[in-house]
């Protein structure tokens, strides 16, 4: 008897290899990567890619993040994007109130989307042009000056360009390295950014003076990309920039078996 | 001399409601974005002569309905979304044409806000805001160091006093007391504690018997009479923000409701068509024959 195993196995198929690692996918790591070392803390992610990211470390070296359904709850499990919660294991109830309060104790690390974002990280989600007459209302401030000024906070561009990266951003809303350095006394001891995630490459702070740092480019970017894109001069080491890590076999399998299998992760970054 | 025990019946309708809100007033408005807002008392209050009021909220259509109306001359606000269409087309023209003043605040100085009032102290200590351009763009605020010497230096958050608060529950009784069953009651509880009268409107009015078992949890159990000067039943009275657990959004309407406001003439029918009602089972049955 002719099994389909062993037709396959006529022709010389034996396992299908893994399929390199597609851009937002590589988004997705290094996303899950800023919460690498945070242990029990609450994970807020903003966005598609970084909510994957979040599961992606909790799902390998991070099992006690603590993340919640987006809404109220605070939900355990690795399944899908779009699992409704009553499909989870409800962990314990987050509800805004509570939020706000536990954002202002410091054990949670934030990743926020903005409209604009400087070299000393200040991310506006405000308005565009003048604040007393703005040429776009966006959202308003949020949560975004809180959480900077309490937590760990990094930031997810996921269409890096020059209008995004300004030199200078119309409103102040999520603190930047330079408005807390002018802060009186300890006022700004909370005051963490760690990095910038887009889908061309990783920023961090990691410079004397708190300004943009390129970690790293995204595997097929080169530096020169990066900078075309960017409306400020980042820091860039002499030496040869890494390219971002590529998620490993583990990790593509959780993606797009087991955490996005609808894939999307794709409407957020195509490459 | 017998003495007969009658307890306040704080049932009304929700024109009756906001007869009692005067030009000039602060209004706070309970729930969040698109989700629970107190939308029969908002659509009463279009129908209502009152103008040039300061509205208090953690924004959704409620926001930018009272904006479209020419209701509001102030807004206090640390966003104001409809959540699956992020940006209040209503609100963002407001904004843009210059036609409202703004408080906008961090979502954390709005809650020491209403902390302040709901408690009647003169501020509320919050480290959110430092920094940041919330500051430089309400210069009225300050900030305050640490009268005990440690150098450390917050804002002192003013009370966000009301006039009157709008909620909107899932259960109440007539005397007041009110159920949020949902997952999240917002700070509903804590409007109502900073107004000087608060009207809640309810998916269902039951019996004082019944309030606890219906709302399934003593936990639900948060809106208190003593805070409450009125209450209206009012089935639908989200719609159409979601009111969980009874229903969702209305996408479809929310939609449409966002698509019209781009464009002067299909704002002019859909407010005829919809907010013309002359009261909300006029409304309702118009959102029904829209189905």
């Amino acid at each position: 008897m002719i099994t389909n195993h062993s037709r396959a196995a006529t022709r010389g198929v034996t396992r299908p290899a893994t399929r390199a690692a597609t851009r937002a996918e590589v988004c997705v790591a290094a996303c899950a990567d800023a919460w690498r070392g945070d242990g029990e803390i609450i994970a807020s992610p903003m966005g598609t890619i970084p909510t994957l990211g979040a599961r992606l470390a909790r799902a390998t070296g991070e099992p006690d993040l603590v993340l919640t359904d987006g809404l109220a709850y605070v939900v355990d499990g690795d399944v899908p994007l779009g699992t409704s919660s009553e499909a989870l294991t409800v962990e314990g109830w987050l509800p805004y109130r509570t939020v706000l309060d536990a954002l202002a104790g410091g054990r949670r690390h934030v990743m926020m989307g903005p409209v604009q974002i400087d070299a000393y990280g200040n991310a506006n989600i405000s308005c565009i042009g003048d604040w007393n007459r703005p040429a776009r209302q966006l959202l308003g401030a949020r949560g975004a000056p809180g959480n900077s000024v309490n937590h760990a906070t990094s930031y997810w561009v996921s269409r890096h360009a020059p209008r995004v990266f300004t030199e200078r951003v119309d409103v102040v809303c999520g603190v930047g390295n330079d408005r807390a350095a002018a802060l009186p006394g300890p006022a700004a001891r909370f005051h963490d950014l760690r990095r910038v995630v887009t889908n061309l490459c990783v920023f961090d702070f990691d410079t004397l003076d708190g300004r943009m740092r390129l970690a790293c480019v995204h595997p097929g970017v080169t530096v020169d990309d990066v900078l075309a894109a960017t409306g400020f001069e980042p820091l860039v080491d002499a030496a040869e920039v890494p390219t971002t890590r590529t998620p490993d076999a583990a990790e593509l399998h959780l993606i797009r078996e087991v955490l996005d299998p609808a894939s999307l992760r794709d409407r957020e970054v195509t490459a | 001399m017998s003495h007969v025990r009658q307890v306040t019946d704080k049932r009304m309708t929700a024109d009756e409601a906001v007869a009692q809100i005067a030009d000039g007033m602060t209004v706070g408005i309970g729930g969040w974005g698109s989700r629970r807002k107190p939308m029969a008392l908002v659509r009463a209050l279009l129908r209502s002569p009152v103008k040039e009021l300061t509205i208090v909220s953690y924004g959704g259509p409620d926001v930018g309905l009272l904006c479209a109306a020419g209701k509001a001359r102030k807004v206090v606000y640390g966003f104001v979304s409809l959540d699956s269409i992020p940006l209040e087309p209503h609100f963002r023209a407001a904004r843009e044409s210059g036609a409202v003043e703004a408080l906008e605040l961090d979502e954390g100085m709005f809650l020491a806000g209403l902390r302040a009032a709901a408690l009647r102290l003169p501020f509320m200590p919050v480290r959110a805001g430092i920094g940041s351009d919330v500051l430089r763009n309400a210069p009225a605020l300050r900030t305050i160091a640490d009268p005990y010497g440690s150098g450390d230096e917050v804002v002192a958050m003013p009370p966000l006093g009301l006039d009157v608060a709008l909620v909107h529950a899932n259960l109440a009784d007539r005397r007041g007391n009110a159920a949020l069953t949902g997952p999240d009651p917002y700070f509903d509880d804590l409007f109502c504690q900073a107004a000087k009268a608060a009207y809640v409107s309810a998916e269902r009015i039951v019996p004082t018997c019944d309030l606890l078992d219906e709302a399934g949890c003593v936990h639900a159990l948060t809106i208190h009479r003593h805070l409450t000067a009125g209450v209206v039943e009012a089935p639908y009275g989200a719609h159409f923000t979601e009111c969980l657990p009874q229903y969702g959004r209305d996408e479809t309407f929310q939609r449409a409701y966002a698509q019209a406001a781009a464009d002067p003439e299909r704002w002019a029918a859909f407010t005829e068509r919809f907010l013309g009602a002359p009261d909300e089972p006029a409304y309702q049955r118009a959102v029904e024959d829209a189905k």
